[in-house]
């Protein structure tokens, strides 16, 4: 590669691949956190979800509109961002397995929103420096928006695991939880890896030991044990990223997907 | 002068009029959504191509006010400049609050928003905690606009727009909205 931006077909195989995974766990998580709308425990927290969930939902298109791009220089056709968000298949999405887990209680979403929010700056912060120029532009706005989300994601873990009785043990009973789901974010497959080697993508292993510093920090000052790791889901070559995913993602795509495949050109 | 032939002040001076759907009072411009106004090279096209390129920016990736602010811009080019604009959106480097021109923030605080705080100036994320607090949390001081007393609490990291955040402030006891340091 001479210039950035301008890949081998091999290589832009790759990178499509790899902009559907950042874009489609911010899709998937932005659509679980629009669940929450008008039914969120106080007007303010009804408001960040949103917040959160909208910020998502644009760096998500930022992604899938070049995915789309991408796509034109490998197939007689790209598509655009609506076709890749509302037109594939379950088995087509990318996204990591913990952005499709359900919202559960507040704990839980919580506890989902904090694994995910640390990792998506480590990761985001790393593709700032991508020599794919469209990735680190795109990752250099998305990143200054992620840094509010680990706050506020971080300041509630705090405040539920230094809480009261119940709310510790229900924070915590989220975190084991969903624990399973966070090797995943660090297991690089082939792609990932050809694409770290090139300086496209981040190197996600290399996330994991930030990543548990950041968490167990946040989860020490919250009063909360950084679980042991135990079998990680979706960490041995096939996961979410591979397009094996757990039950739920087909429900929530059934509802983000219905309007759209049933009346398909549907305008505002 | 034929038909959308105006100049690059007259495409300014429109630009400068056309308002933020959510901050009515403050122009693109002055938020820094207008990034620059660039002349098309001739040879890149024919007569009948742009001759000017407007280049604006998002603010926050999400924010639903952007497909609104981009057709008001584009109505207010083709109302002073038929056919001679081309409008072009560029990522980087990102939008910054810091792009906020001193009388938009001067306007925000008249009318009970506080403004953000400039990033630049510290070198690091505005008003960074410090002292004990841990080091996830930036929560920047902000004054009362109201008031001007420094004694505010934020009540929520989100407002009622992606920009924004609720803060209440302490002596005066008024709720009121911070433009995020971003």
């Amino acid at each position: 590669m001479t210039t950035t931006g301008r890949c081998a077909p091999a290589t832009d195989a790759l990178v499509f691949d790899y902009l559907l995974r950042l874009a489609d766990s911010d899709i998937v998580l932005a659509q679980r956190l629009g669940e929450w709308v008008g039914k969120g425990p106080v007007l303010e927290e009804d408001i960040a979800q949103t917040n959160v969930g909208l910020d998502l939902l644009g760096q998500g298109r930022l992604w899938l509109a070049y995915a789309g791009e991408v796509e034109a220089r490998i197939a007689p056709r790209g598509r655009d961002e609506n076709e890749l968000a509302f037109l594939r298949d379950g088995s087509e999405y990318r996204n990591l397995l913990l952005v499709e887990q359900p919202n559960g209680s507040y704990a839980d979403t919580l506890a989902r929103q904090f694994l995910y929010d640390h990792w998506h700056l480590l990761a985001l912060d790393a593709l700032t420096c991508s020599r794919d120029e469209r990735i680190a532009a795109i990752a250099a706005k998305a990143v200054k928006e992620v840094r509010y989300h680990v706050e506020r994601s971080s300041g509630w873990i705090v405040r539920l695991g230094d809480g009261t009785e119940q709310s510790h043990e229900r924070m915590q009973r989220a975190i084991d939880a969903l624990w399973m789901y966070t090797g995943e974010m660090f297991a690089a497959d082939a792609t990932e890896e050809a694409l770290a080697a090139a300086g496209i993508a981040a190197g996600v292993t290399l996330l994991r030991e930030p990543w548990r510093k950041a968490v167990g920090g946040v989860l020490a000052d919250a009063t909360l044990a950084l679980p042991a790791d135990g079998w990680m889901q979706g960490a041995h070559g096939r996961g979410g990223r591979q397009g094996a995913h757990s039950e739920h993602l087909g429900h929530l795509l059934a509802v983000m997907q219905s309007l759209p495949r049933s009346m398909p050109d549907a305008r505002w | 002068m034929r038909a959308g032939d105006a100049g690059a002040a007259a495409i300014w001076d429109a630009l400068a009029r056309v308002p933020d759907p959510e901050l009515p009072f403050v122009s693109v411009v002055e938020l820094g959504i207008v990034r620059a106004l660039e002349r098309v090279p001739e040879a890149a096209g024919a007569a009948a191509a742009a001759r000017w390129r407007v280049v604006v920016t998002p603010t926050f990736s999400g924010c639903p006010a952007t497909r609104v602010i981009e057709a008001d811009i584009r109505a207010a080019l083709d109302a002073v400049a038929p056919g001679a604009c081309e409008v072009v959106t560029r990522l980087a480097p990102p939008w910054s609050t810091d792009a906020i021109a001193p009388e938009a923030r001067r306007k925000l605080a008249a009318v009970g928003v506080a403004p953000p705080a400039l990033r630049c100036a510290a070198g690091a994320p505005a008003g960074a905690a410090g002292g004990d607090a841990p080091a996830w949390r930036t929560v920047p001081a902000v004054a009362c606009p109201r008031c001007g007393s420094a004694r505010t609490t934020e009540v929520s990291h989100f407002g009622s727009t992606p920009c924004k955040a609720q803060f209440r402030c302490d002596d005066c006891l008024e709720p009121f909205d911070h433009f995020k340091p971003h």
